[in-house]
């Protein structure tokens, strides 16, 4: 029986949304608020999904202390209380949240081996939130 | 096609304990789950059925007649019990929510017959959820 599990997190991180190859009015016009020079914080939560068959001796799909122990380590301990702009990661793209949910699934695919991961979801407010699943169809 | 989702709650207690593993593999594996007293959640019951809108009525399914399906085929049979103790499905089988998903997908699978069932959410705690699509 394949059952999908999905754990939620909470961190928090600034950004300021910029493009080196745009003049300051094309970025004002761009991101909006979210260019102002100094950037700003959000408090993100973060749901990951994993997928996979219930294993019969624990009934388990997978164990939670070891989801729990790469996403802290893997994605909790790397942007929590930071400023994303400075992190290797955004070195060449903008921390938009599409970017930084791009980010977190290729991370996690790397780091987290004992299921299948199926998608990230990543909100930025409560009004707003964005999902990849590494380029798959998302599911209803 | 539209998909429709009923929302309910319910309490119960579980405690996780498989017999062939020893003392110390249960406290490892299942951590605080393991103890034998039990502890207790309030979980989260989504249910999501699909279906076509049927023109005279423009439902996809009665809602009321969903409600009564959920309460006597689920939650009568879940809200305030002990799982482990009080619910057929867990007398041999851990009562994780991978398996109360499957459990509660397999109580209702069969009983609605206008809607298709779609997916069976339960959540334990609002950060931890499980979804069920009747797959293999």
């Amino acid at each position: 029986m394949k059952v999908h599990l999905t754990r939620r997190y909470l961190f928090s991180a600034s950004h300021r949304l910029h493009r080196d190859g745009l003049s300051e009015s094309e970025n004002q016009a761009t991101y909006g608020k979210c260019n102002n020079p100094h950037g700003h914080g959000h408090n993100y939560a973060l749901e990951v999904t994993v997928s996979g068959q219930v294993n019969p001796q624990t009934g388990m799909v997978c164990n939670l202390v070891d989801l729990d122990g790469a996403v802290h380590r893997e994605v909790l301990d790397r942007f929590d209380h930071e400023n994303l702009n400075a992190r290797q990661e955004f070195v060449a793209t903008v921390p938009t949240t599409e970017n930084l949910s791009e980010v977190i699934f290729n991370i996690l695919k790397q780091s987290f081996t004992a299921a299948h991961l199926e998608k990230v979801r990543l909100e930025e407010t409560m009004m707003n939130s964005f999902e990849y699943a590494g380029g798959a169809d998302l599911r209803v | 096609m539209v998909y429709l989702t009923r929302k309910c709650e319910f309490s119960a207690s579980h405690y996780y304990h498989n017999p062939e593993f020893s003392a110390e593999e249960n406290q490892r594996i299942f951590g605080k789950c393991a103890n034998l007293n039990g502890h207790g959640h309030n979980y989260t019951l989504e249910v999501t059925v699909k279906g076509d809108v049927d023109p005279k009525t423009g439902f996809v399914v009665d809602l009321k007649a969903l409600k009564e399906i959920l309460n006597r085929e689920v939650l009568d049979a879940l809200d305030h019990r002990h799982l482990n103790k009080e619910v057929p499905e867990f007398l041999q089988q851990i009562p994780t929510t991978e398996n109360l998903a499957i459990a509660i997908w397999n109580r209702l699978q069969g009983k609605l017959h206008v809607a298709k069932l779609h997916r069976v959410r339960v959540y334990e705690l609002p950060d931890l959820f499980v979804d069920f699509y009747g797959e293999a």
